[in-house]
């Protein structure tokens, strides 16, 4: 296999694992989640590792320092960098690697700084430890690599702490920690996952670069195909422990040979037909409405909204454009300042607890998290039945009936009926979600990030699910998301907003076919593409249109 | 009934040995009567008689009666009072608890200051303080032994359902119009037991302990009730003489704590999901 790879590293084999086997505890069981990987990395090559979630790829990234998580461990197959054996070396020899010779980069930076000290000392921390650069140096260093990694006034935020920086800053920050002491090795653990689009390129491109001027070698672990194809020079596909698939990564994307490769990267096609535009008045509508927590931060300003009836329409924005508090402000439970929601040309009261039951039923949430939105001591018998009395004043056999065709809606057997939420899987949870929203008969369903909690595959289920569910039973959608794939794909309207304001709104073809407003087409721009060019052609056409 | 073996056979020594200590007291307090041929207080010999004197196991106490009859007596007073006193301390800590969270506002406010209040007081002398004043009987001493005690229990009730009041299932029986209790009940309180249980086990353990100091101070069980406390101070001036008879009650009682912790320390471990890892 490591031939394939010669094209790219003149470089000596660095990190190799044969026949890697690690298992984790379960209900007090040894039970194999990494079954025999073979992996092999050269000096200066990026490998991205990639998988859905239980795909075990972090567990090997974790692997390659000669660590296994706590109720993980090393059960076979050995990992020998640069010749030392990970697996039989002692706890002295691999704390002299780690840290200094392999390093690692987390996907949450804000959970990965201490919060009391300040980025340089952080990133001194590190080398002044092993012995390899005085305090001064260090310092010299870090400013050297903000500056590389494109921070913003390299030679003073690293007097900053970490709150006083943004998400994507704090992230190369922690990328320039890990290459503090030189690594031959930098392990990327999903580091833009938590990321913005927008500022998912400025971190992807940074690291890059870096990674590239200074021919460290890295593994790029991801779930994200688009992402690891600007990263990568060659790509393990994983799934349960297992390899699916490696090989050059352009080579891959091109023509990938199994079926799994071909499903994870066709995940991005599914696509809504055009609908007709209707003009009838809308089911929802939302006026001049503002909103503020507290009464003093302003957090909406002035959003007008129209969903009209048997339609989607979906609110785009990054994590602070206000969208997920347009949610709060619809269904009362931050009652806005000014301005007004009307259903079917009804005001509603601001506050949900004025608000009838009638009303309620008109308007249902779906969560962006179903490990929290399902109460863990309810079956989902009871979770689905719930709305149905509540609302409906269905009791005995015909609830249960009920229950039994929302579960059919959802694709699932009678069976789950009897299941907790602790017995179903991510994609299951969210179907039983959905089932309880729909028992209400709602006029409008608000889907808060539905998706965006969910591996690929899975989250493409549930778009087809709920679209399904629109042409058979007419259902409105109130879609949230800050992912534009998933617009594209079930989507008929579309709002842009920003800093808690609506910048653009309108049919979706109109706002995906250009001339984009400004933002917009950032935001467009920014979301990744298969094509392993994509991210350098992009910075190329971004900087000469400045 | 087969998870009931499966579980006791998981079960750590010192957890069984606190099962077998809880349900012997059970049986013993329950049993009372049938195990003694003699009454609760009932004179049957000479003052202080010694251990096997005329057939009396443990021998008699200041007024001639049999100790070993006062202690089974003594098992069923205090652990029944105990017990109703700590289902009070949990019915109003925890529903106020509870209210405090998913009310939110001012209610939790309220409550949060009214218990601060009470807990700034010293317990064992407010008790005294309100024992005094309205007598003790064997209901006030529940009531005022309860609502002392509720207040910690609201503390409890309160940091663990602050966790739950947030989760989106709550928002959602919220929207969907929910009553309070209704999501007190089944939303809010089913996840927030395990804790409680727990804490259940000790507060137990030092309510039966107050009873017992209170009536050691004269204010708890009136005589001639036999009670574990009392016990110990009407033969304490045997422990002059270097008899160990007026240990025994005090004994009773620490042998019940202990086994009350080691039975709630496993259950903690368990329902927390906390892990041997090395």
């Amino acid at each position: 296999m490591s031939t394939e790879s010669g094209e790219h590293g003149a470089g000596k084999v660095l990190l190799e694992m044969r026949g890697l086997r690690i298992e984790g505890q379960s209900d007090e069981k040894w039970q194999e989640i990494v079954h025999g990987i073979d992996l092999t990395l050269r000096r200066g090559e990026v490998l991205g590792l990639i998988g859905e979630s239980g795909a075990g790829k972090s567990t090997i990234g974790i692997a390659s320092m000669g660590f296994a998580r706590p109720g993980c461990r090393i059960s076979g197959g050995s990992i020998v960098f640069d010749g030392i054996d990970l697996t039989t070396a002692s706890e002295d020899t691999k704390r002299k690697i780690r840290g200094a010779r392999i390093a690692y980069v987390a996907q949450s930076a804000a959970a990965s700084f201490n919060p009391a000290h300040k980025l340089i000392d952080q990133y001194s921390e590190t080398p002044i430890q092993h012995g390899i650069l005085k305090a001064e140096e260090a310092e010299q260093n870090a400013k050297d690599l903000y500056r590389r990694l494109r921070l913003p006034d390299p030679d003073k935020i690293g007097y900053r702490y970490p709150h006083q920086v943004s998400g994507g800053q704090l992230q190369r920050a922690m990328t320039a920690m890990a290459m503090a002491c030189k690594p031959d090795l930098i392990i990327f653990d999903e580091p833009t996952t938590a990321l913005d689009v927008t500022t998912q390129i400025e971190v992807l491109a940074a690291i890059k670069d870096v990674v590239r001027q200074s021919n460290t070698a890295a593994i790029y672990i991801t779930h994200d195909l688009a992402v690891v194809a600007q990263m990568a020079d060659r790509i393990m596909v994983l799934r349960y422990g297992d390899l699916i698939e490696e090989g050059d990564a352009r080579e891959m994307l091109a023509n990938p040979k199994q079926d799994y490769t071909r499903q994870l990267l066709a995940v991005r096609t599914y696509k809504k037909a055009d609908a007709a535009t209707q003009t009838e008045a809308p089911l929802l509508e939302v006026k001049n409405l503002s909103a503020a927590y507290a009464n003093t931060v302003m957090v909406l300003d002035d959003i007008n909204l129209r969903v009209p009836r048997g339609r989607t329409v979906a609110i785009v924005g990054e994590s602070g454009s206000g969208k997920s508090t347009l949610a709060r402000a619809i269904t009362g439970l931050l009652p806005p300042l000014a301005g007004s929601v009307l259903i079917n040309g009804e005001p509603l009261p601001a506050s949900y607890k004025a608000r009838s039951r009638e009303q309620l039923r008109h308007l249902q949430m779906i969560y962006q998290m179903p490990d929290t939105a399902l109460n863990p001591r309810h079956k989902v018998r009871d979770v689905i039945g719930r709305p149905l009395s509540f609302y409906l004043g269905m009791t005995g056999e015909a609830r249960e009936r009920r229950t039994q065709e929302l579960l059919e809606m959802i694709e699932l057997t009678g069976e789950f009926a009897d299941r907790y939420p602790g017995e179903l899987s991510g994609g299951q949870k969210q179907r039983v979600c959905i089932a309880r929203a729909l028992a209400a008969n709602p006029a409008i369903i608000i889907c808060d990030e539905v998706t965006s909690a969910l591996d690929q595959l899975v989250a493409e289920e549930i778009l087809k699910l709920l679209q399904r569910l629109q042409d058979e039973l007419g259902v409105t959608y109130l879609f949230i998301t800050h992912d534009l794939a998933t617009v594209k794909a079930i989507a008929d309207e579309i709002v842009v907003m920003l800093q808690g304001r609506v910048v653009e709104q309108g049919e979706k073809q109109t706002i995906l076919t250009p001339p984009h407003h400004e933002y917009t087409d950032l935001l467009l721009s920014s979301v990744p593409e298969m094509d392993p060019d994509w991210l350098d052609s992009l910075l190329e056409r971004r900087k000469a249109g400045q | 009934m087969n998870d009931v073996m499966k579980l006791l056979r998981s079960a750590p020594p010192s957890a069984l040995f606190g099962m077998l200590v809880i349900v012997s007291y059970i049986f013993v307090a329950t049993f009372g009567p049938l195990l003694t041929p003699y009454g609760e207080s009932e004179i049957v010999g000479a003052e202080f008689l010694a251990w096997g004197d005329e057939g009396f196991v443990l021998g008699t106490d200041n007024l001639g009666r049999d100790m070993m009859t006062r202690l089974i007596y003594g098992a069923r007073n205090t652990i029944g009072i105990a017990f109703i006193t700590t289902c009070l301390a949990f019915l109003i800590g925890g529903v106020f608890g509870l209210l405090a969270t998913t009310v939110g506002g001012w209610v939790d406010q309220l409550l949060g200051r009214i218990v601060d209040v009470l807990m700034a007081i010293p317990t064992l002398i407010f008790a005294l303080l309100i024992l005094t004043i309205l007598g003790t009987s064997i209901p006030v001493l529940i009531v005022v032994i309860a609502v002392l005690d509720s207040t910690r229990v609201f503390r409890l009730a309160r940091a663990v359902s602050m966790n739950v009041v947030v989760l989106d299932f709550v928002e959602a029986a919220r929207l969907r119009g929910e009553g309070i209790w209704w999501i007190i009940g089944r939303e809010v309180l089913p996840n927030s037991m395990p804790p409680l249980v727990a804490e259940f086990g000790l507060r137990f353990c030092f309510v039966f302990l107050f009873i017992s100091a209170l009536s050691f101070l004269g204010l708890g069980l009136q005589p001639p009730t036999a009670d574990w406390g009392s016990m110990v101070r009407d033969n304490a001036t045997l422990i002059t003489y270097g008899d160990i008879t007026p240990l025994l009650p005090a004994a009773a009682i620490a042998l019940l704590t202990v086994g009350v912790n080691f039975v709630v320390d496993w259950f903690l471990h368990k329902t927390s999901g906390l892990r041997d890892e090395h």
